[in-house]
């Protein structure tokens, strides 16, 4: 009796997805937590990978009726190297050496953080829960659809709908002639003859013009006979898929570090910094990021500086959009880059200087740019800042959000505007 | 066995099916000639990623879902990934036809490796200990499983997901005192038991009503009466009281704490003979590759590779290691295996001292009845030899909170011996391990308060996850719980209480 032998490995692989979906669903406010310490950690341009998360050990443990340390308790050990019976030890710290190690451990566990790994879909979903983003953009952001399919030439198979009747056609005649060729050489040279004869008919020609009448015939039938259409015939447009043309993009990053955006702002405007990325990789290839932050002057930092120095004093926004501007004369010709802004601010600036953002934003900026986004994280009244942006909305609406942001959730109406415009 | 040349098995690491079953043949041929009994059994090729699905799910094949099985997958995941550990060599189920796992990355000699040990060792173990035939029926745990699986997903689709969670929730928390320890249930077949399934339903809320009717006439009556204890003996399986007894579950849910009662009731004697159990197939894939080693039919490469990976597996890493974590069973289990052996061919003067019974038996014999009539308290108790002690080097430590040093109690010397071996014997008994909690009371004329209590043993007392505990067991009972603790001089007190009003909800706004 031979032993059965099953191969299992191409079963169904994630049998244990459902539980893992539902272990995320029911620690989501745990690893929510842990997912915006995450994004803290990360940069900008980091968001297309999965995330080690560690979520604290006693919030998932499953409770049971268990001893707990105390009472008497004897464990035998092995490995005896210097007891003798009646010896008295010190007790040891940490449970190692005289205490059963099997229930230290799993007390010790309980204090762990859990830690796994989220996948970057997982990791997604989280990340576009909290910003209260509708379902149909997030189905855009987390797929990629680079690819449409474009006509390239003809194939000889394929679906009936795809078939090209010119070519067929001509193919078809292309191979009624090739192949009837020769019969219909020798039909004219015996139709020739025929006429020949015919023109002045002689009696003893007679059973020479029935051969050739029979001839002529058999030939005609020959011919009649090559399909009208042959398999071999069919021609079909063929469609393949390639990439979406794509393009270049720099997204600029302006941030307002004066004293005023303490850490909290800048994360919300950090969140919103992800999401115009990550909403970017999907539609280009190739993409730039530029930070610039400004108090009174405004300079171009790498990623680190953007986010974690501090300055104090007060808020000129202009020198940041003139740089901008500077900046995309030098090395970003409009002709070849997509241009995306992003401006954060907590809306402070002196007063004579936001009539001049607006100018420059009007007249020098929005022109290069796809988009420009504006976010005020304040809870604030508006300021005159806010107000002159205000008068940019109506006139550039679709080209131009602004929003004022008291948490992240308020994030979502910025995009909105951008989802819009690409739908 | 004596030397006889057989054609020797394919070599080389890579294994294939061919391969699988000329293996196969071969060990179950050396397996006969040894006399071992079992299932028939069934070889499934799993990857890694199969292999640690079947962890999460307790190795079962199916199984119903909850969100701990995902916890344990992500946990094993994420330590095979960092390397922290490999997997099981194998997974085997105790069904009939016994199902083996092989993972798909092991090498050829493991994997005859894994054949011997899962699919003849523990295989033959399953068919053949007592416990295992009186607790689990091989033959329905498939369909049971598939019942429990459908039934529970039923469940899900009609009440929702998180009314199934929290009950399943509150269920798991009390499987390690959700077990009969000595009396065993019918067999179950899955048509049968979808056929009781409503009869049940009907019958035990019926049942349920009638203990709660609250009709004058009856009330009357029993106001005569001593006040009467319910339940009228104390009740050890709580999940079991809980299934017949609470008074609000809905029937749907009295029929899910019946599935995650029955299903821990068939993990319950793995639990009680891991030590014998895992030493038994280590025994025995040591003993069947060594013969058909002996035959001629296996390369010193695969011996070598074969030893290495036994080795480590039956390693017992000495109590000063950072690698210690308690007494490996694998290790204990096989060295007691093999030391009966010894006893039976080559006693010595201490064993004829010590094991008179079996000093000089077949020890073919010897090792079915013990393999059959035991569970590893008893087996230890039974089996561990004066040698074996002195071999492991056991010594015991005695921890008294009330003392500031512990106490050397026993080591491997002649006045040692017995107090060591009753020393590790209680350390398997599953019954001292775990907390003694029993249904003690319900408060049927009053409140219908719940009282259990926890009979305290040397002292030692509940962890704090206890309160967690009986949340859940609150949630279950929907009245008010309560934990006693009741001390060796008989003094009880109140460890917890959880305070709960669950009513229907049309009565909360009256």
């Amino acid at each position: 009796m031979t032993v059965r032998i099953v191969d299992r490995r191409f079963d169904s692989k994630n049998k244990s997805s459902v539980n893992r979906s539902r272990f995320i669903r029911r620690f989501k406010g745990q690893i929510r937590k842990a997912v915006a310490e995450a994004i803290n950690r990360r940069g900008v341009r980091d968001l297309d990978n999965g995330e080690k998360i560690g979520i604290p050990g006693k919030d998932i443990a499953e409770p049971q009726f268990v001893h707990g340390s105390g009472g008497v308790r004897e464990i035998v050990n092995p490995g005896n190297d210097r007891f003798s019976s009646g010896d008295l030890v010190e007790r040891p710290q940490g449970g190692a050496g005289g205490q059963g190690s099997g229930r230290a451990s799993q007390e010790g566990e309980s204090l762990d953080d859990f830690v796994f790994t989220l996948t970057r879909d997982e990791f997604l979903d989280i990340f576009f829960d909290e910003l209260a983003l509708p379902n149909l953009v997030k189905r855009q952001l987390a797929h990629i659809e680079q690819y449409k399919r474009v006509r390239a030439g003809y194939t000889q198979s394929g679906v009936p709908t795809n078939i090209n009747l010119g070519r067929t056609m001509r193919g078809a005649a292309g191979r009624r002639i090739a192949i009837g060729g020769p019969y219909s050489g020798q039909l004219r040279t015996l139709e020739a003859e025929l006429k020949a004869l015919l023109e002045n008919p002689k009696p003893k020609d007679q059973p020479e013009i029935e051969r050739i009448r029979r001839e002529i015939a058999k030939l005609r039938a020959k011919i009649e006979a090559l399909p009208f259409i042959d398999p071999f015939d069919l021609r079909y447009n063929a469609r393949i898929r390639v990439p979406q043309p794509t393009t270049q993009a720099v997204m600029f990053c302006l941030l307002d570090v004066s004293g005023s955006m303490d850490e909290g702002r800048k994360n919300i405007a950090k969140r919103f910094f992800m999401l115009l990325y990550l909403f970017l990789t999907r539609n280009y290839e190739r993409i730039e990021v530029v930070f610039i932050r400004h108090h009174t002057v405004a300079s171009e930092v790498d990623e680190d500086d953007f986010f974690t120095s501090r300055e104090s004093g007060g808020t000129v926004v202009s020198s940041a959009l003139v740089l901008m501007h500077e900046i995309i004369s030098a090395r970003y010709p409009s002709s070849l880059w997509n241009i995306y802004g992003a401006q954060a601010s907590d809306g402070d600036n002196w007063n004579d200087d936001s009539p001049r953002c607006r100018e420059l934003l009007e007249e020098s900026l929005l022109p290069l740019c796809q988009f420009f986004a504006y976010i005020e994280i304040t809870e604030e009244a508006p300021q005159n800042l806010w107000e002159e942006y205000e008068k940019l909305q109506a006139i550039h609406a679709g080209h131009f959000a602004m929003q004022r942001i008291g948490s992240v959730t308020d994030i979502y109406p910025v995009f909105r505007e951008l989802f819009k415009r690409r739908a | 066995m004596r030397k006889a040349a057989i054609a020797p098995l394919p070599t080389g690491s890579e294994w294939s099916f061919e391969a699988l079953t000329e293996y196969d043949e071969a060990i179950g041929r050396v397996a006969r000639a040894y006399g071992l009994d079992c299932y028939p059994h069934l070889l499934e090729v799993i990857s890694a990623e199969q292999m640690m699905d079947a962890y999460a799910s307790i190795g079962m094949p199916v199984y119903y879902h909850h969100w701990s099985f995902g916890k344990h997958f992500l946990a094993t995941e994420n330590r095979y990934k960092r390397g922290q550990m490999g997997l099981a060599y194998e997974i085997v189920i105790n069904s009939n036809p016994c199902i083996a796992y092989l993972m798909d990355e092991n090498t050829l000699p493991m994997q005859a490796l894994v054949i011997a040990h899962a699919a003849y060792g523990h295989n033959s173990f399953f068919k053949g200990n007592h416990l295992f035939k009186q607790w689990t029926s091989a033959d329905a745990i498939i369909d049971y499983l598939v019942f429990a699986k459908d039934y529970i997903a039923q469940c899900e689709e009609r009440h929702g997901v998180e009314a199934v969670e929290r009950l399943l929730d509150a269920c798991h928390a009390l499987l390690n005192v959700g077990v009969d320890r000595y009396k065993r249930s019918a067999k179950q077949s899955l048509e049968k038991e979808t056929l009781r399934q409503k009869e049940r339903e009907e019958y035990m809320q019926a049942q349920v009503n009638d203990l709660w009717r609250t009709l004058p006439p009856r009330r009357e009556a029993e106001g005569l009466r001593e006040e009467k204890r319910f339940p009228a003996e104390p009740e050890e399986n709580l999940l079991y009281f809980i299934e017949k007894n609470a008074p609000l579950l809905e029937p749907w849910q009295r029929e899910v704490v019946r599935i995650v009662r029955k299903i821990g009731q068939y993990f319950y004697p793995q639990r009680q003979t891991q030590v014998m159990n895992e030493g038994w197939a280590c025994f025995w894939h040591y003993t069947l590759l060594n013969t058909l080693y002996d035959q001629g039919g296996l390369s010193d490469g695969f011996m070598l590779e074969f030893l290495q990976s036994h080795t480590n597996v039956v390693y017992q890493p000495p109590y000063n290691s950072p690698y210690y974590s308690g007494i490996n069973p694998y290790a204990l289990g096989f060295a007691m295996w093999r030391d009966i052996r010894r006893i039976c061919e080559t006693p010595t003067e201490e064993d004829r001292e010590w094991f008179p019974d079996i000093a000089g038996s077949n020890w073919r014999e010897t090792f079915d009845f013990a393999m059959q009539n035991f569970k590893d308290e008893s087996f230890v108790a039974q089996y561990l030899s004066p040698r074996l002690m002195r071999e492991f080097r056991f010594f015991s430590v005695l921890d008294d909170d009330t003392n500031e040093k512990l106490r050397i109690d026993a080591i491997h010397d002649d006045p040692g011996y017995r107090k060591l071996r009753r020393q590790l014997s209680e350390q398997y008994d599953l019954g001292s391990r775990e907390p003694n909690i029993q249904v003690w009371n319900v408060d049927l004329r009053g409140d219908r308060s719940l009282t259990l209590r926890h009979f305290s043993h040397q002292r030692r007392p509940l962890s704090e996850s206890c309160a967690t505990v009986l949340e859940h067991v609150s949630y279950l009972w929907g009245f008010t719980v309560r934990l006693e603790q009741q001390s060796a001089n008989g003094a009880v007190e109140l460890l917890a209480e959880m305070k709960s009003e669950k009513r229907r909800p049309g009565n909360l706004s009256n």
